[in-house]
């Protein structure tokens, strides 16, 4: 558009897709296992720097699980250096004393951790892992390491139930955020949506019981609750609108607008391979096409509400709609919004139990049969 | 939210989770905290820049009317820290 944009304050990094855990809720596409070759070390620091000097400063190294990468410590003392915040998104697993140590010597400013329940039975079973007392293990490790602790439990059918529970083990272990974030539908979860979406009730029931939580005193722990999307009426402002501040880069180069955005149709996706990230974000067609509302349909197009919440979800119009360009069908304007409402009756149904379609484990043998 | 009194005595320091920094590409300040970022403007910024954990909100306000020559800032200081220990940005000791 006309405008010069900012800068893409937001820079995550998806070093790999390799990781120990198999979680049935995964953003991560289902065709991971195509992934050519990963970026080399090099690529990554040239990738920091570039970034940096647009102005990016909130770092996120994240995967598949980024400690499986054995440079993690070379690029967080990178990122530390230019200025970048840096964040390690991590499921723990593989993050020994060791590591740990010579990660807060690099700079790392920050370890979010995830649970995948409050349970033993229930981590170990959504993550296809045993790794429930190896995650406290490491809990107890980042406060050793003066780290403050995010704790992200990502929320469905299966352990939304559980979130009292969840909160008094996040107080236990000394969290300073809990971050509760429901499935967002998108990859493996996309996958697996018939037996992750909650029923409306139990997601009343889970704020109600975060809302006393929050309100029970005590020592301070700040909690997000993330509404699930399909149960709103009108959509998130996805990213503040794609190509506003986010830019990720996946395990082989390819830069995005969004975690998800592959998937959307008809654009190129840049590689940081051939391109500079300014490039990236200044010239290629996958960032520039989505600012403004040039490229909005009606009825995001004539909506007074178009400048807050951006149309929604570009991923999430595609994958229900098949086309980015609608609007997100979370939205009650759109033509689309039966498409949200009937998945949400069929988690309210009392018959959803007879959904015999078993669960996919994000694995790579489940990402070659399911793109052989 | 804090009961800790605030006055001029008082010596506010950045908060161990927060991380204040100069980002040209914004023209501001900004304070970092995980996977979030808040953008200050000038006046914030020029505060919680002397907030070292040794200067007094006294030492402060003296150096930033000077900085800035003028007078009768003190008020405007202490509503600042207070608001910034509410959001956990500072802590003070007397």
């Amino acid at each position: 558009m006309s405008a010069i944009p900012g800068p893409p304050l937001w820079l995550l990094l998806e070093l790999t897709y390799r990781c120990p855990l198999h979680c049935v809720f995964c953003y991560n596409p289902t065709d991971f296992a195509r992934t050519r070759q990963e970026l080399e070390t090099d690529d990554w620091l040239r990738v920091l720097r570039e970034a940096r000097a647009l102005g990016a400063v909130q770092l996120g190294l994240s995967g598949g699980e980024p400690l499986a990468r054995d440079d993690l410590e070379i690029i967080v003392a990178e990122g530390h250096r230019l200025g970048f915040y840096v964040n390690l998104i991590t499921s723990g697993v593989g993050l020994s004393e060791t590591r740990i140590a010579a990660l807060k010597a690099a700079g790392l400013d920050h370890i979010q951790l995830s649970f995948q329940d409050s349970s033993r039975q229930m981590n170990d079973f959504l993550s296809s892992t045993r790794t429930f007392d190896l995650k406290s293990k490491v809990a107890a490790l980042i406060k050793k390491y003066d780290y403050p602790m995010v704790l992200n439990v990502v929320l469905h059918r299966l352990n939304i139930d559980h979130v009292e529970e969840i909160l008094n083990m996040a107080d236990k272990l000394g969290a300073e955020y809990v971050e509760l974030a429901n499935t967002q539908y998108y990859g493996w979860a996309f996958q697996n949506r018939a037996q992750l979406m909650p029923s409306r009730a139990q997601v009343e029931r889970a704020e109600a019981v975060t809302n006393r939580f929050r309100e029970r005193g005590g020592r301070p722990m700040k909690i997000y609750f993330v509404v699930p999307d399909y149960f709103e009426r009108r959509p998130k402002p996805c990213m503040n609108g794609l190509g506003s501040v986010f830019l990720t880069v996946t395990p082989d180069g390819t830069a995005l607008p969004c975690h998800a955005a592959r998937m959307l149709p008809g654009f190129e996706f840049p590689t940081v391979r051939e391109k500079s990230v300014g490039q990236i974000w200044l010239e290629s067609d996958a960032f520039t096409h989505w600012r403004g509302d040039a490229w909005m349909k009606e009825p995001c197009r004539s909506c007074p509400e178009k400048a807050r919440d951006f149309g929604g979800c570009r991923c999430q119009a595609y994958l229900l709609t098949g086309d980015a360009a609608n609007a997100d069908p979370v939205c009650d304007l759109s033509p689309h919004h039966h498409l949200v409402t009937e998945a949400v009756a069929l988690a309210d149904g009392p018959d959803v139990s007879s959904v015999e379609k078993p669960l996919v484990f994000r694995s790579q043998a489940n990402s070659e049969a399911l793109f052989p | 939210m804090s009961s800790t009194p605030i006055c001029d005595a008082s010596r506010p320091a950045m908060d161990r989770r927060f991380r204040l920094q100069w980002e040209a590409a914004q023209n501001a300040h900004v304070l970092l905290y995980p996977e979030g970022m808040v953008k200050l403007n000038s006046s914030a910024g020029e505060i919680l820049k002397r907030c070292d954990g040794q200067a007094t909100i006294a030492d402060i306000t003296a150096d930033l009317e000077q900085a800035f020559a003028t007078t009768g800032l003190s008020k405007d200081v202490i509503a600042f820290i207070a608001m910034a220990v509410d959001k956990h940005w500072v802590t003070v000791q007397s």
